[in-house]
């Protein structure tokens, strides 16, 4: 590629003038402005988090301790267990917005009255102050008085404590998740079903199939671009979240609902910003961990 | 699907109601508990407010702690404005060169831009850079952190549709003179309308909801943003759920407004945004 552009754009510095040609309209200066910002505020700290990682920091100064902040960081349960906590949060967040998302676009793809109102609906909530959401929810979840719960008793069922569980409270705040950001799952699925051309779903019913099979044979293949969207977003999204478990649960009770970023935040405020960064560390290889195979298996697959 | 099957009637009307609870009853409760005196507000039920203490509600959560609200609006406003305004034009001028110029350099930029937009951010050691450049705990420090998180999306959607302008329009105006800076600004720039509009309206829903850069790199109550109001706000007033709920509201007002007039740049962007990444 390099050297093909290389040949087209010196092709032509023979035939014009030479000091018309030299000068490309396209500068790479243009690049720098917003490269430099990029690069002091985002990329230089990231690089510089693994030495950070390895010294035991305060505001002062700075002392070489190896890996002891990781040591520390994977010995004690308060701090590991917010790995697992932030896998399962991932994934629940995730799997509900694709399986939730799906649905609730084919359900506004198909024949039915009001799709337009639905959607704004749905998809409003994406765009709120997370921090709002979160406290609307934590006080709709509150376990005796909530309206949650007394919805559920009017059923007849009797609700958990959601926030206050600790069984609960990492699900719960997954389930706030999926509420606010089901929308721009069903929207990019939406777009997705609307892409397909409309004449494979007729040729199958002319066929004779069902809509189970035109879902499951048409819809869910045809949409897989859509569906790797969904599942990379949510999934790098879930692993990076940190705004709605810290308005709603701080990451309580007791740790049960701590995950990676809410260690970083805690450790930082403890003022161990060495083990904070090691744990922005983790974080990190965990994203990469799970991102790059992801959109590797799925380029792969999408080239065969 | 197939739109020209008859809209089931009563599968439309559950879905309307089912939406309706699911989707608009907590809102419709953050209106109700914003407008209802503190004992009744307590009671967390989501009922008729007895008696309409909106007025008082308003003025309370504006005047609370002398007028806190009404900076974190500023300082939330100037923060918004001057982190999209700079990014968009940063953002254009770099996809603008990058989707032109088709080099091993431009592809391994573009790889790093991919990074920016998939890996968590270090915080600490950016806290760490902005005290070198004594920027930390300022507001021209928070502006530059949201540019350079910002700048990845930004790329990428300019990325794309520069794409889609003929490279012909370039060499027309290149020989009719124009230098590089007035063949971008005269001729492209203008041309991205449409992104630019998409652009600005979801990175200022971004930035306007932002908690944890504020959080972060400028925390303290002179400097609060709204979202920092916002948590703060639910120690102070930890009986008085009128007011939270007041507060809730009013920070929901601004995208509720951005909603309404560009729904449709803004879906269209988040789906656009999401598939390049």
């Amino acid at each position: 590629m390099g050297v093909v552009t290389a040949t087209v754009a010196g092709a032509p510095a023979t035939t014009v003038p030479e000091p018309a040609r030299r000068k490309s309209p396209y500068p790479y200066w243009f690049v720098v402005p917003g490269g430099l910002i990029f690069t002091i505020f985002f990329l230089v700290p990231s690089v510089m988090a693994f030495w950070f990682s390895l010294t035991r920091w305060t505001l002062f100064d700075q002392e070489f301790i190896g890996l002891d902040n990781y040591v520390q960081f994977f010995r004690e349960p308060a701090l590991s267990s917010g790995l697992w906590h932030t896998l399962v949060y991932a994934v629940t967040t995730s799997g509900l917005k694709v399986v939730l998302g799906m649905a609730l676009a084919v359900l506004l793809t198909g024949p039915i009255l009001g799709r337009g109102f639905m959607r704004s609906v749905a998809f409003f909530p994406v765009l709120v102050s997370t921090i709002g959401v979160g406290l609307t929810f934590q006080v709709l979840m509150h376990p005796t008085r909530g309206v949650i719960n007394q919805t559920l008793e009017l059923a007849g069922v009797t609700g958990p404590a959601w926030l206050v569980d600790p069984d609960w409270a990492l699900l719960s705040v997954a389930f706030v998740d999926v509420w606010q950001g089901i929308g721009l799952a069903t929207v990019i699925y939406m777009a997705g079903i609307l892409s397909i051309p409309g004449e494979y779903f007729e040729a199958a019913k002319v066929d004779g199939a069902g809509a189970w099979h035109r879902f499951r044979n048409i819809t869910l293949p045809l949409a897989k671009p859509a569906t790797v969207s969904v599942i990379l977003l949510s999934l790098i999204g879930g692993l990076r979240k940190f705004d709605l478990i810290w308005a709603m649960t701080k990451g309580g009770p007791g740790f049960t609902s701590d995950v990676m970023a809410s260690v970083v935040y805690k450790q930082y405020q403890a003022g161990f910003y060495g083990l904070s960064t090691a744990g922005n560390v983790v974080l990190f290889l965990l994203v990469i961990l799970i991102a790059l195979p992801l959109f590797w298996f799925f380029n792969r697959k999408d080239e065969s | 699907m197939s739109t020209r099957t008859r809209p089931s009637y009563p599968l439309s009307g559950l879905a309307i109601v089912l939406f309706g609870v699911v989707f608009l009853v907590p809102f419709a409760f953050i209106l109700l508990t914003a407008s209802k005196t503190q004992q009744e507000s307590a009671l967390l039920d989501f009922s008729w407010p007895d008696r309409w203490a909106f007025v008082e509600n308003l003025q309370a959560v504006i005047e609370a702690r002398d007028y806190l609200l009404i900076v974190a609006f500023i300082n939330s406003t100037i923060l918004t404005v001057a982190s999209v305004s700079v990014v968009v034009i940063l953002a254009a001028m770099a996809a603008f060169v990058l989707q032109r110029r088709r080099s091993r350099l431009t592809r391994a930029a573009n790889l790093i831009i991919l990074s920016g937009l998939v890996l968590p951010p270090a915080v600490v050691p950016t806290i760490w850079v902005l005290q070198k450049i004594g920027l930390f705990k300022t507001m021209p420090g928070l502006i530059l952190v949201e540019i350079a998180y910002a700048m990845a999306f930004c790329v990428l959607l300019f990325q794309a549709f520069i794409a889609g302008i003929p490279k012909e329009m370039d060499e027309a105006a290149t020989i009719d003179g124009a230098g590089p800076l007035s063949l971008f600004f005269r001729v492209v720039f203008p041309l991205l309308r449409p992104i630019v509009v998409t652009v600005v309206v979801v990175q200022t829903v971004f930035i306007w909801n932002d908690f944890t850069s504020p959080l972060y790199f400028l925390p303290g109550d002179e400097n609060a943003t709204v979202q920092l109001t916002l948590f703060n706000f639910q120690g102070q007033y930890t009986n008085s759920y009128n007011l939270l709920f007041m507060d809730i509201l009013l920070v929901t007002v601004p995208p509720l407004i951005m909603f309404m007039i560009f729904q449709r740049q803004i879906v269209s962007g988040m789906i656009a945004g999401s598939v390049k990444g």
